[in-house]
C-alpha cells in the first residue's frame, strides 16, 4: 500500500464510498485550508474491497464535519493528536444543515433573495430525507 | 408575536377558537365594526390576485381599520431589486399587520423572520396558503356541521394548487378524514405531502385519475384550477387545462349532501350550469372568507398585544 507519511495532529476519514473523496474534499472546503491534505483514493480495504481516504493536518475543531454525516454516515473519523488515535467519532445526521446544500426549486425564494442562509432540516431521520427550510421541497442527489 | 405560514402553525383549538370567533361576526357583524379603528393593515401582493387581497382589506375595513399597500410586484420596489427582507422591514414601520403574497415559495417565511409585525403569508408560489384553508374549514364546519369524519376529495391540480396542500395539512388533524386524490400523473399531489404528511400520519388515502370513479364517495369535492403561472412550459398547460371538466351530468354521481368547494378563480372546470345546484357552496366560500380573515386578524393583533 501506497506510504503517506504520518499525522502528528489531526484527523482521518476512512471508509469513505471510492470514488466520493473529492465530493467531501468540496463540502468540507478543504481547499480553502492552509494544512496538509492528503487524498487517497481507491485504496484496498477487506470491508469494501476499495475505499477512499482523507488525512488532514489540523484540529478537527476548524471544520463542520456535521455534513458528513448526511453524505454517508459509514465514514470513520480518527482523530489523530500527538501521532495516535485518541478518539473515534462516530457520525450522525444533522438535525440542520447551513450554508452547504443549495435549494434547487427554481420557485424558491432563495433562487432570487440575496443574502439568505440556505437552511435544510432532516425532517425524516428514518429514510434521510432533508427539506429546504423555505419551501420545504426534498433535497436530492449529492 | 405571532405569524401564519402554515396551517399548522395553528393547533387544533386555535383554529376553533378562530372559526367560533368568525361564525359569531357572521352573527353579528355590527359588534366588531369599530374593533380596529385606527389600525392598518399592509397587503404586499407581488403577483396578481382579486380575491384574497380585496378579502384582506374588506375584512380591515370591516373591522374599522384602514388599508395600505400594492397589488403587483410591478408598482413595488421590487422593479427596483428590492429584497423582501428590506421591504417587510419598512412595512413594520407604517402598519400594525400584513399580508404578503409572492410567486415564490417561503417568501413569507422569509419576512416574517424580519418583520416586527404579525405576517400573514396570503399565498407563497405553489406552496402553502394558510387562509384560503381557514376559508376552508369555516365553510365546511359552517354548511356540514362538522370537520371529522368526512371523505374529502381533491380534483385538478393538485401538485401547484397550494390550497389542496394546506388544507390536507389541516384536516388530517381531524378524526376519520380520508382523501380521495383526483389528479392526471403529470398533477399529483408532491411527495413531501404523501410521504411526509399522509403517510406518516397513517391517513387514508387513495389516487385515482377519473373524477367519475370517485364522485359517488364523495363528502365534499375541492376542485381546483390548473394555474397557468405554475408552469414553465405553455404546451404542458395546454394539455392540462381541460382535463377535468365538473357538469350536470357528473353532478348526478355524487350524493345529494355532498359539497362543491373551490378557492376561485375558476376558468372552465366548473361549468357554470353547476352554480345554481344547492351542493355548490364557491360562493359562500367567498363570504365565510371574509370571516376567516376578519377573525385571524382580530386574534393575530390579540397575540402581539399579549
Amino acid at each position: 500500500m501506497l506510504n503517506v507519511g504520518q499525522l502528528h495532529e489531526g484527523f482521518v476519514l476512512d471508509h469513505i464510498e471510492a470514488g466520493k473523496c473529492m465530493t467531501i474534499y468540496h463540502y468540507l472546503k478543504l481547499d480553502e485550508l492552509d494544512c496538509t491534505v492528503a487524498i487517497i483514493k481507491n485504496a484496498t480495504s477487506n470491508k469494501m474491497g476499495k475505499k477512499d481516504i482523507i488525512k488532514v493536518e489540523c484540529p478537527i475543531d476548524m471544520l463542520n464535519i456535521d455534513i458528513l454525516g448526511f453524505i454517508d454516515h459509514n465514514i470513520t473519523v480518527n482523530i489523530i493528536k500527538n501521532g495516535e488515535i485518541v478518539e473515534k467519532r462516530e457520525l450522525t445526521l444533522p438535525k440542520k444543515i447551513v450554508n452547504i446544500l443549495k435549494c434547487k426549486n427554481p420557485r424558491c425564494i432563495t433562487s432570487i433573495e440575496q443574502g439568505l442562509d440556505q437552511i435544510f432540516t432532516l425532517t425524516d431521520p428514518e429514510k434521510e430525507v432533508y427539506r429546504c427550510k423555505y419551501c420545504e421541497q426534498k433535497y436530492k442527489e449529492l | 408575536m405571532r405569524h401564519l405560514m402554515n396551517p399548522l402553525d395553528l393547533t387544533v383549538e386555535e383554529i376553533d377558537g378562530i372559526l367560533d370567533l368568525a361564525n359569531d361576526i357572521e352573527a353579528n357583524p355590527s359588534k366588531y365594526s369599530h374593533k380596529c379603528d385606527g389600525l392598518k393593515i399592509a397587503t404586499l401582493f407581488y403577483e396578481p390576485s382579486t380575491r384574497t387581497r380585496l378579502s384582506f382589506e374588506a375584512a380591515m375595513i370591516n373591522l374599522g381599520g384602514q388599508v395600505l399597500g400594492f397589488s403587483s410586484a410591478a408598482s413595488s420596489s421590487a422593479t427596483k431589486g428590492e429584497s423582501v427582507a428590506d421591504t417587510i422591514r419598512m412595512i413594520s414601520c407604517y402598519a400594525d399587520i400584513c399580508a404578503i403574497r409572492h410567486p415564490k415559495e417561503g417568501a413569507a417565511y422569509v419576512a416574517s423572520t424580519k418583520s416586527s409585525i404579525p405576517v400573514i403569508n396570503a399565498g407563497d408560489g405553489g406552496h402553502q396558503h394558510p387562509t384560503q384553508t381557514l376559508t376552508d374549514l369555516l365553510t365546511i364546519r359552517s354548511l356540514k356541521g362538522h370537520l371529522d369524519n368526512l371523505t374529502v376529495g381533491f380534483c385538478g391540480d393538485l401538485k401547484f394548487g397550494r390550497t389542496v396542500h394546506s388544507l390536507i395539512h389541516a384536516m388530517i388533524r381531524y378524526p376519520n378524514v380520508r382523501f380521495v386524490l383526483i389528479s392526471p400523473e403529470e398533477l399529483r399531489v408532491p411527495s413531501y405531502i404523501r410521504e411526509d404528511v399522509l403517510a406518516k400520519n397513517n391517513v387514508p388515502y387513495k389516487e385515482v385519475v377519473r373524477l367519475e370513479d370517485a364522485l359517488p364517495e364523495l363528502d365534499l369535492l375541492y376542485m381546483t384550477r390548473v394555474q397557468k403561472e405554475r408552469f414553465f412550459n405553455e404546451e404542458d398547460y395546454v394539455r392540462m387545462k381541460d382535463f377535468y371538466i365538473l357538469d350536470k351530468e357528473k353532478m348526478k354521481l355524487a350524493g345529494q349532501d355532498m359539497l362543491v368547494l373551490h378557492p376561485l378563480p375558476r376558468v372552465n372546470e366548473i361549468a357554470v350550469e353547476v352554480d345554481d345546484d344547492p351542493r355548490a357552496a364557491y360562493f359562500k366560500q367567498v363570504q365565510y372568507g371574509v370571516y376567516a380573515r376578519m377573525a385571524l386578524i382580530l386574534t393575530l393583533l390579540k397575540w402581539r398585544d399579549q
